[in-house]
C-alpha cells in the first residue's frame, strides 16, 4: 500500500511544486485565466501528486487513477468538502449545505426526487419543458446556446426538484439572476469571498433579486386559495412549517437559499453539457447523422420520450459521455485535509487544500487513446473506456462523492436531445473552432457568442 | 454466487432494488441492505441487471 494516515511521517517530503507563479510564486492569477493549463503542467512536471499555490495556500493536486482513487475514497472526516468551497457560501446563504455538518449533508444529498422510481415522471416533465421552449420558434432562427440551455435547465430542474407549480411561477428573470450567481465564483474567493469586485457585487444583487421573486411567490400563495393535495409542492410544504410560537419557520431568504442549492449542482453542469454535446455533434457530422438515425429508428414506433429516455440510447449516450470527458462542467474538485496523511511516499499536511482535476484526468492518454479527439466509439463494446477506467473517467467525480444526480443528468440529456433532434436540425452560426469555455470563474460556462441556427426538420422516414 | 458491495461507492440510488427487489432493499435514507448474500442460481438474471444498472458500479458477483 502506498497510502496511510499514520503519525511520525513528518520526515517525508511534500509533493513537488509546479513551475511558474507570479513574483511571489503564487499561481492564483494563472488559475483565474488558464486553470487547465496550470493543472496539466502540474501533472507533466510533478506526476500524480503535485503542488501549486493559491492565494498563499498550498493546493495538492491529484491526477491519474491511483491518486484519484486515494482522493475519492477518502472519508469526509479526512478530506472535508465544506471548507474547500468558500465561493459557495455567499451564493447559498447562511445555514445551507456547506454550513451544515457532514452527517446532515449526506442526508440532504439523498434527495428523494432523484430516486429511480421518479425518473419516468421527470423524463416526461423534461420533454414537456423542451416542447414548451421550442413552441415559440419559427421554422428557422438562431439561438445563443448558453442563454437557451441555461433557461431550459432552470425550468427542468425547478419542475423536477421543487415542483411543477413553482416552475409555472418562474420566467426568464429567474434564469438571468441565477446566471449572475454562477458568474460570482471567481477564485479570488479563496482570498476573500466578499472582495469588492464587479462579479461579486452582481452576485449579491442577484441573490437579493431571487429572494424578492420567491417572496412575491410566497405572498401570492398566502393570499390565494390553499394548495390541493395534487398540487402541493416543496414550497407549500416549507411554508406550512411553523415554529412553536406559531410563526413561520422558513423566511423567503432561507427558502431561496435551499432552492438555489438544490438547483446548483444540476444547472450549469447540465446546461453546459447539452451545449457541448450539440457543438461536438456539429463538428462531427458523421456522428450527428449516426445519432439522428438511432433516434429516428428508436422513435419510429411512436414511443414516448418518457419511456425511451430511461433506456439505452447507445450512440447518443456515447456522444454525451464524450462531450463530458472533453468538456467536464467541473474542471477541479477540492477538499481540505483534516489531518496529516501520506500518499506515494509524500506528505499532505493537515489544513492543505487537496484537489482532483477532472479536466486533466479525463485526457490521460494511457486510459483514453487519442485523448483530445471526440471519439464516441470509445464507450461502445468492447472498449467501454468509462467503465474500464472508473478512477480517471471522472466527469461526475468518483467514489462516495460521485455526483448523485448523474443518472438524472444522463436521463435529462437523453430526453432533451430526443426532442430537439427529432424536430429540428442545427448548424453552426459561427466558425466551429470559436466555441469555447470561459475559465475565468470556478463555475465554467460557455463563452459568448456561442450561436447556432435551427431549422424545422421536414418529416423524415419516421413520419 | 455471492453479492459483493463496495460500501465506499454505494449512494443509495435504489436501482438494485428496482431490478432485484428480492435481493436488495434501500431505506428512505438511502441505506442499502442485501437481503440474500448468496442467492440461488434462479436469481442470476435479475442480479446481473442490478450489477449492470447500479449507477455507481458498487456491486459485483463473486462466483463460488
Amino acid at each position: 500500500m502506498t497510502t496511510s494516515t499514520d503519525v511520525g511521517s513528518t520526515e517525508l517530503g511534500l509533493p513537488p511544486m509546479v513551475s511558474g507563479g507570479d513574483g511571489s510564486g503564487d499561481h492564483l492569477d494563472e488559475l483565474r485565466h488558464d486553470p487547465i493549463g496550470l493543472m496539466a503542467r502540474v501533472r507533466a512536471e510533478c506526476g500524480d501528486l503535485g503542488r501549486f499555490q493559491m492565494g498563499g495556500r498550498d493546493v495538492i493536486l491529484c491526477t491519474g487513477a491511483g491518486a484519484n482513487e486515494f482522493f475519492f475514497r477518502a472519508p469526509e472526516e479526512l478530506f472535508d468538502q465544506a471548507e474547500a468551497y468558500p465561493f459557495m457560501k455567499p451564493i447559498f446563504g447562511e445555514g445551507v449545505v456547506f454550513d451544515a455538518p457532514p452527517e446532515r449533508r449526506r442526508e440532504m444529498l439523498h434527495n428523494q426526487a432523484l430516486r429511480d422510481k421518479f425518473m419516468r415522471g421527470h423524463a416526461a416533465t423534461i420533454a414537456a419543458e423542451v416542447d414548451a421552449m421550442v413552441a415559440g420558434w419559427d421554422d428557422e432562427g438562431e439561438i445563443d446556446l448558453l442563454d437557451w440551455f441555461a433557461e431550459l435547465t432552470i425550468y427542468t430542474s425547478s419542475a423536477c426538484l421543487i415542483g411543477q407549480k413553482f416552475r409555472r411561477e418562474l420566467d426568464g428573470r429567474f434564469a438571468r439572476l441565477y446566471h449572475d450567481l454562477e458568474q460570482g465564483t471567481d477564485a479570488i474567493a479563496y482570498v476573500d469571498p466578499y472582495a469588492d469586485i464587479e462579479t461579486f457585487r452582481r452576485r449579491d444583487a442577484a441573490r437579493v433579486g431571487l429572494v424578492e421573486l420567491v417572496q412575491a411567490i410566497m405572498d401570492r400563495r398566502r393570499t390565494g386559495p390553499a394548495a390541493t393535495e395534487d398540487d402541493r409542492d416543496l414550497l407549500d410544504v416549507l411554508m406550512s412549517v411553523r415554529n412553536e410560537d406559531g410563526t413561520d419557520r422558513f423566511a423567503a431568504d432561507e427558502v431561496t437559499g435551499m432552492f438555489i442549492s438544490m438547483m446548483f449542482a444540476g444547472h450549469h453542469t447540465t446546461s453546459g453539457t447539452a451545449a457541448w454535446t450539440l457543438i461536438e455533434l456539429l463538428r462531427h457530422p458523421d456522428e450527428l447523422a449516426t445519432v439522428n438515425a438511432e433516434l429516428d429508428s428508436l422513435y419510429a414506433d411512436g414511443s414516448e420520450v418518457s419511456f425511451q429516455a430511461l433506456r439505452e440510447i447507445p450512440r447518443l449516450e456515447s456522444a454525451i459521455k464524450e462531450a463530458l470527458r472533453l468538456h467536464p462542467p467541473l474542471i477541479v474538485v477540492m477538499r481540505v485535509a483534516q489531518r496529516d496523511v501520506t500518499y506515494g511516499g509524500m506528505r499532505i499536511p493537515a489544513g492543505s487544500l487537496v484537489a482532483a482535476s477532472l479536466a486533466v484526468s479525463n485526457r490521460i492518454p494511457e486510459s483514453f487513446p487519442d485523448p483530445d479527439a471526440f471519439v464516441p466509439e470509445r464507450y461502445l463494446d468492447p472498449r467501454n473506456e468509462d467503465v474500464a477506467n472508473p478512477w480517471d473517467w471522472i466527469p461526475f467525480g468518483a467514489g462516495r462523492h460521485r455526483c448523485v444526480g448523474a443518472p438524472f443528468a444522463m436521463m435529462q440529456l437523453k430526453a432533451i436531445f430526443s426532442v430537439l433532434l427529432q424536430g429540428w436540425s442545427f448548424e453552426a452560426a459561427q466558425p466551429l473552432d470559436t466555441y469555447r469555455n470561459d475559465h475565468s470563474k470556478m463555475v465554467v460556462q460557455l463563452q459568448q457568442p456561442c450561436r447556432v441556427r435551427y431549422h424545422r426538420r421536414s418529416p423524415g422516414p419516421a413520419g | 454466487m455471492r453479492i459483493v458491495v463496495d460500501r465506499d461507492l454505494c449512494q443509495g440510488h435504489a436501482a438494485c432494488e428496482a431490478e432485484a427487489p428480492e435481493l436488495f432493499a434501500v431505506s428512505k435514507k438511502g441505506v442499502m441492505t442485501v437481503l440474500d448474500q448468496t442467492p440461488p442460481e434462479a436469481r442470476r438474471a435479475e442480479l446481473e441487471l442490478a450489477v449492470r444498472y447500479c449507477p455507481t458500479h458498487a456491486l459485483r458477483i463473486e462466483e463460488d
